[in-house]
């Protein structure tokens, strides 16, 4: 079962670089993370990849494979062919620090700029009180390991570094979609949702859903109902009116 | 020497669920507070807790209460916790679950609304907290938004080597970015530890590579002490197949949701193995043991639901005696036992783990599963109200502080031990800070002395490679210090680890400093080395066997051994030295919980 795999894994920093060419031994049941740690022990020790869990639950080794947004920890050398050459680049839509290891503050950035979740007031007793079923449809965004693949893969941050200030991304629309159907929460969200965050600028290819390691529905059952609700809200009457008086002047 | 520099009032060291409930509360007792962990905000070690919370809320079964949960944990780690960090945690993990739920956090539901509690190994009732078996994960994004939200200032992917002290206590720490190699040093009244364990000193671990034990080993340069080092807990569920994957857990809910272990004759075998000191509670006949799942009142818990150290070395056994499976391990089965929809809405990411991984479809076969180093009940030495140690200054909770869990932690007792204690810590760090009004420069000759000893590996040539160094210890640690231990493997051990140690003091590291693994590796290992040498001088001394520590040459338990703990400290020549302290006493209205 034991064989040489060809890689190719991409080295270098903010300034530049290639794909260095390696020779190295596979074994059954392997993922390419236990590959990029032989390497590192055996043939690169300073080779710079993030990595915790090893296991699917963190989503800190999120790399390019072949071009597709992976997880190593999650990808079976068994996929590939033996003569196939592998190859393992950084995440595109985030600066370069080194190697494999990219600069993915913006996620922090914008984590931060969503107004915190506020609850309702708890029941006489001490307790909040739920249904499983209302709980379930923000458990499914919950899931979320913060891999950030989803971000890596949308088209509207991934080569267009301009956007980025406008738009928060997948991962954080379904933060905003996770809050907007937390049963406890009261806040309202939804003018921030598409003027700070930039829900418009989703055109729903759902590539963000395509790539995720959790299985989560980002588009059919995130965006799509959070667009749906900023909508309700924007051609709502009622809300319009209440947005007109208000702005009226005083005197 | 270039040197960034902050001032705070409590640093907090690591941002697992401990560090960001110790910096949450720290913050809101008016602390000027920051966190520093070695990954990014959200990947502490806690995301791969998957069972749940322990708490005694009493949502599902109304007999339950906070003295259960106490008699449970005590008996649990075979009355060598310190009983008063069992009783606060018993008493105060309820609230700090419901807490969670005001910070954003979604558990699964009972039918009337509440909190949804699962069953778990040693735990008299359905107690743990939980969203389905990614509990942690739930857990850590809370604190973790909660700490966002209150604009604690966190630094990330930044590795403390040195806590600073002066005759007063805790002055501040020392530490690089991982991710420019660069100096930092924080001056601080207070530091609470919240590093985690020590498990990547194993061959076979369920831990991630953080868990280098250097929270251990800052505490004991630093001058404090450490308790019940020889208590290491082997999950007794890890993978065992493919090797690739060996050791990732298995979460002890899959037997809390009906699954049985089976040997490879299709016994289940739990039931050869009840010790007397659980046979009263525990089911005598697989009928008993599954009508216990609907019917706690009439029948007694299934052994496979016997606290971790019993079964984990039960599987031990069993696969010695030849009745393993291909991989050396045993089978868990829960396919055969509950609806492929139960399985897949109660353990997705075990399903997901196995298919993926492993290729195995837990809904229609066997898991293959064996002991994997889990967790250290040992750890700092702290005082059980305020988790200070017995440095001024000093203090540490959740993994990295022992007493709690004695010699064997409960599942789920681990998740509830970071919010208790977590919390009390913060509080008890802010208030330390506040009562020390002038704060002690950071004197430069000890900032240039740790600068120094951190670039050493990049001074020396032609030295070892630190991922050799890392290799041979793991492969001590699994077969001399492992589950089961003798007095001449340990002593061969301790000669190991003193020949690691020096061919550590020579190690090289290729590259620069920027993001270099290898060089991070060569910081960690001496982190590695004490803590496993305290490890294996504990486990030596105590002749006896109890909860995690068992002795092939010491098979029983020990009268005197159970009132006395192990107290590591660090000699003047940097080798650890032992000493024997008496347990503290439980006062006598908790002695009679236990009578009952």
């Amino acid at each position: 079962m034991t064989y040489d795999a060809r890689f190719r894994v991409w080295r270098g920093d903010a300034t530049g670089g290639d794909l260095q060419d390696f020779t190295v031994q596979v074994n059954e049941g392997e993922v390419v993370l236990d590959i990029i740690h032989r390497l590192q022990a055996t043939q690169a020790g300073d080779l710079a990849v993030r990595w915790n869990c090893k296991a699917g639950k963190c989503g800190s080794c999120s790399a390019e494979i072949n071009g597709r947004p992976r997880l190593m920890c999650m990808t079976r050398m068994g996929t590939f062919g033996e003569d196939e050459t592998v190859t393992v680049t950084p995440l595109r839509t985030f600066p370069v620090i080194r190697d494999l290891v990219t600069d993915v503050s913006y996620n922090y950035d914008k984590a931060a700029q969503i107004p915190a979740f506020t609850p309702r007031a708890r029941d006489g007793d001490g307790n909040h009180r739920m249904q499983q079923v209302d709980v379930e449809r923000s458990q499914e965004f919950r899931k979320c390991i913060e891999c950030y693949l989803c971000q890596d893969t949308c088209h509207v941050i991934r080569d267009h570094e301009g956007n980025k200030a406008a738009f928060a991304g997948p991962r954080f629309l379904i933060r905003l979609a996770e809050l907007d159907m937390h049963p406890l929460d009261v806040v309202d969200r939804r003018a921030a949702a598409q003027d700070e965050f930039g829900l418009g600028y989703c055109n729903i290819t759902k590539c963000c859903s395509e790539v995720c390691p959790e299985g989560i529905h980002l588009t059919d059952n995130g965006i799509i109902p959070l667009k749906e609700r900023v909508v309700d809200r924007r051609y709502d009457p009622l809300t319009w009116l209440g947005s007109v008086i208000r702005r009226r002047p005083r005197d | 020497m270039e040197l960034e520099r902050h001032e705070y009032d409590v640093v907090v060291v690591g941002a697992g669920g401990a560090g960001l409930r110790a910096a949450i509360e720290a913050h809101e007792s008016g602390a000027r507070t920051a966190v520093v962990c070695k990954s990014l905000l959200g990947k502490a070690h806690t995301v791969m807790a998957e069972g749940g919370i322990a708490a005694a809320m009493a949502n599902l079964w109304p007999e339950d209460n906070w003295r259960v949960h106490f008699r449970d944990t005590m008996r649990g780690g075979k009355m060598l916790n310190h009983w008063r960090m069992a009783q606060l945690h018993a008493q105060e993990a309820p609230d700090r679950v419901r807490e969670l739920e005001d910070w954003g956090a979604l558990f699964d539901r009972t039918a009337d609304g509440l909190i949804s509690q699962r069953d778990f190994g040693g735990h008299r009732y359905a107690r743990l907290a939980h969203v389905g078996d990614r509990t942690g994960l739930e857990l850590i994004r809370t604190l973790q938004q909660r700490t966002v939200a209150l604009g604690i200032d966190v630094y990330m992917e930044c590795t403390v080597t040195r806590l600073l002290t002066d005759e007063q206590g805790i002055t501040g720490a020392f530490g690089y970015w991982r991710e420019s190699g660069r100096f930092v040093a924080w001056q601080a009244p207070s530091v609470v530890l919240a590093t985690g364990g020590i498990g990547k000193s194993y061959k076979v671990t369920s831990n991630s590579w953080e868990y280098t034990g250097d929270g251990h080993s800052l505490a004991l340069q630093a001058g404090a002490t450490l308790v019940n080092m020889e208590f290491v807990q082997f999950h007794p569920t890890g993978m065992v197949w493919p090797p690739s994957v060996r050791g990732i857990l298995v979460t002890e809910s899959v037997r809390g949701d009906g699954g049985v272990l089976k040997n490879s004759a299709g016994n289940r075998f739990m039931f050869d193995y009840i010790p007397d000191f659980f046979r009263k509670e525990t089911a005598e006949t697989e009928d008993e043991a599954d009508r216990w799942y609907e019917d706690k009142k009439n029948n007694r818990r299934p052994p496979e639901l016997l606290p971790r150290d019993e079964v984990a070395r039960a599987i031990n056994s069993e696969v010695k005696a030849g009745r393993g499976t291909p991989h050396g391990g045993v089978f868990l089965d829960i396919a055969s036992r509950r609806s492929a929809d139960y399985i897949r809405k109660r353990l997705p990411s075990m399903y997901h783990q196995f298919k993926e991984l492993a290729e195995v479809d837990i809904t229609a076969e066997a898991m293959e599963v064996g002991p994997t180093c889990h967790y250290v009940m040992g750890g700092v030495e702290v005082d059980p109200d305020t988790e200070a140690a017995r440095v001024p200054g000093l203090f540490a909770a959740g993994e990295v502080a022992g007493g709690m869990h004695g010699s064997n932690r409960l599942g789920g007792n681990s998740l509830s031990d970071l919010l208790v204690f977590g919390r009390r810590a913060g509080a008890a760090a802010a208030g330390h800070a506040a009562g020390l009004p002038h704060r002690s420069e950071l004197p430069d000759a000890a900032l240039a002395d740790a600068a120094r000893a951190a670039l050493a590996p990049f001074e020396r040539e032609g030295g070892e490679n630190p991922y050799t160094v890392q290799h041979d210890l793991q492969q001590t640690m699994h077969d001399l210090v492992g589950i089961i231990r003798t007095a001449p493997e340990m002593e061969q051990a301790l000669e190991r680890i003193a020949v690691l140690k020096e061919r550590v003091a020579n190690l090289s590291v290729e590259g620069h400093r920027q993001y270099n693994p290898g060089w991070h590796l060569a910081l960690d290992l001496p982190h590695m080395l004490v803590v496993s040498e305290a490890i294996a001088r504990a486990a030596l001394a105590r002749e006896e066997s109890r909860g995690g520590h068992t002795r092939d040459d010491f098979p029983a338990t020990d009268a005197e051994w159970a009132r006395t703990n192990l107290i590591c400290a660090s000699a003047p020549d940097g080798s650890v030295a032992l000493t024997r302290q008496p347990l503290p006493q439980m006062p006598s209205e908790l002695a009679e919980i236990f009578e009952s």
